[in-house]
């Protein structure tokens, strides 16, 4: 068994989520079946086969650097919830 | 003229004749979803009064009008950025959010003459295949309102099949756009990626989502995809092309095309009426001077597993950008950043996307990457060259789009791998960057539409929409309207 509750926690931790006990529980073993069912791929040799990220070999997609305007920043602050008029607002983050 | 019941293509027609007033289609597409968006729920957000100012705008600029499709309504999976107009992506993490832009699709269909009714419902995010896991609640099947419409793009098909707006733009990412089409009976189409730009789509999985219609048949499906094609140098994977022919090319004259029927998707696990009807399919095509070859597709077994990981995976990084600070919804109570963080995705997110996001994250962790991951990985380049392969013998597939038809609401969300198993005949297309296309093509003898679904090659749009479009000169499925009985 690759997942347990432990490794819910520590992937729960690197996403910035947390579980409630109940839930934790049910996550768990759905996640386990899911990735029990992926193991199906080891069936299948794919020695020296390259990883293919992109279908079309489209590579360095590069344009010329024409200066434009950005987007207007009342309007981008807008969006946030954190009200601020100026910059993003957060809680202090560094002492 | 019963004007819900024209296709796009006959109410532009007739826009263009005077026959019909901008307005006049408009509000005939308000009236039909007062009436009937409390019981299907598949709009989150309708803009009335836009769409009618739109409405007149676009009356006065109507003797200038180039596009087929100039004051046709349609609408927008939310999911799709617009200027002003709340995008929720059907989650409580954007709350309100009202995008700065447009999206390059929604500026393509202004320059056409579109004009939008509002946004539609779906899968939180787009993960799901029944549009039930929407913060703003499921939308119903039109043909039978206990049933799901299929999802992601659940919302758009159920629109689209019940007459409120004469066609919709979905996404597709592992067959949000065919599946739904095929559960409400409509058109749909995923195009080549790359063939439509994704800026201001929210990403979900980005080298698997793109952009396409669902419409009433192959010919309308044509006419919005010659919209919407194009490159954007604003998406680095936009691909040059030659676009914006689909609807001239679009003869129904198939003799010679080699349909290929691949053995491996018509074995167990499907439903016997679905097959029939798909099977059907090839008998029609042939009647029209196609050739049908069986040939075998032995990678059937991988499809969905390799799917999940790549899908899952980019969706854990695309998602990371949801923190409660840039946009959206933020947590009430927190104490310090890392808890904002925390709090706002945890009571942000819904189920299914936390369960994607942790399955995502784990297949991209130390120790697991290889295994799963790089795995997938390999075993795409597997998919694309069974694809070549298929391709060097015939010039499109045909399938089916889904194992059953519609199922009930609640049947699905229990348990999650075999709602995931049901994606069996799409997302190989999106892993190898295919066009795909379905259509109705039958019901089962609950009265439930039947989907099958034609595969292409990379640019093989004008093919599909040819043999979609042979099909539907021959046949009526695609006319016929839930409740409403028969188009005219």
């Amino acid at each position: 068994m690759i997942v347990n509750t432990e490794m819910v926690d520590y992937i729960s931790e690197l996403s910035r989520m947390e579980l409630r006990a109940g839930e934790k529980q049910a996550m768990t073993a759905q996640l386990e079946q899911i990735i029990a069912y992926m193991n199906v791929l080891n069936q299948l040799d794919t020695q020296g086969i390259e990883p293919m990220s992109h279908v079309f070999p489209v590579k360095n997609v590069l344009r010329e650097d024409e200066p434009a305007p950005s987007q207007d920043r009342a309007q981008l602050l807008a969006g946030s919830p954190s009200g601020g008029k100026e910059a993003f607002l957060v809680p202090k983050a560094v002492e | 003229m019963e004007l819900t019941k024209l296709t796009a293509l006959e109410l532009g027609g007739a826009i263009k004749k005077g026959q019909v007033s901008v307005k006049e289609a408009a509000q005939a597409a308000l009236d039909q979803i007062a009436a009937q968006n409390g019981a299907l729920n598949a709009f989150i957000t309708v803009t009335g009064e836009q769409a009618l100012d739109r409405a007149e705008q676009l009356q006065d600029g109507l003797k200038d009008a180039q596009s087929p499709l100039y004051g046709v309504p349609m609408a927008l999976k939310d999911n799709i950025c617009t200027r002003g107009v709340k995008t929720s992506c059907a989650s409580k993490i954007l709350g309100d959010f009202a995008p700065p832009y447009d999206a390059a699709v929604v500026d393509r269909l202004t320059a056409a003459g579109g004009l939008s009714l509002g946004k539609l419902n779906m899968d939180e995010f787009a993960m799901g295949s029944t549009s039930e896991t929407s913060f703003y609640g499921p939308v119903r099947n039109p043909w039978d309102r206990s049933r799901v419409p299929g999802g992601s793009s659940g919302g758009a098909a159920a629109a689209v099949a019940a007459g409120l707006g004469w066609y919709a733009i979905g996404s597709d990412t592992g067959g949000s756009i065919r599946q739904p089409a095929s559960y409400c009976g409509v058109t749909g189409m995923k195009p080549t990626y790359g063939t439509v730009s994704r800026y201001g789509l929210i990403a979900y999985a980005s080298s698997l989502d793109q952009i396409g219609p669902l419409c009433r048949d192959a010919a309308d499906c044509a006419a919005v995809l010659d919209a919407l094609q194009g490159r954007d140098p604003r998406d680095g994977t936009s691909l040059d092309g030659q676009y914006g022919h689909l609807l001239e090319e679009l003869t129904g004259d198939i003799r010679g095309m080699k349909v290929g029927l691949p053995v491996d998707c018509c074995g167990d696990g499907l439903d016997g009426q679905v097959r029939d009807a798909v099977l059907k399919v090839s008998d029609v095509l042939k009647g029209r001077g196609a050739e049908v070859i069986e040939l075998s597709f032995p990678v059937m077994e991988y499809v969905v597993p390799a799917y999940y990981i790549i899908a899952a995976a980019e969706a854990s990084s695309n998602l990371s950008r949801f923190d409660g600070v840039k946009y959206g919804w933020r947590a009430e109570q927190y104490d310090g950043l890392a808890d904002l963080y925390r709090k706002t995705r945890t009571q942000g997110f819904g189920a299914e996307v936390k369960r994607r996001i942790l399955l995502g994250t784990f297949v991209l962790s130390s120790g697991y990457y290889d295994a799963y991951y790089k795995k997938a990985l390999q075993v795409k380049a597997v998919i694309k060259d069974a694809f070549d392969r298929a391709f060097e013998r015939c010039d499109l597939l045909l399938t089916p789009v889904a194992p059953a038809t519609a199922p009930k609401l609640g049947e699905s969300l229990s348990d999650p791998l075999q709602m995931y198993l049901s994606d069996v005949y799409t997302v190989s297309v999106n892993l190898a960057g295919l066009p795909g296309l379905s259509m109705p093509c039958g019901f089962d003898s609950g009265g439930l539409p039947i989907g099958a679904q034609l595969i292409g090659p990379h640019f093989g749009e004008g093919k599909l929409l040819n043999a979609a479009h042979a099909f539907q000169l021959d046949t009526d499925f695609h006319k016929r309207m839930p409740k409403g009985g028969e188009r005219a």
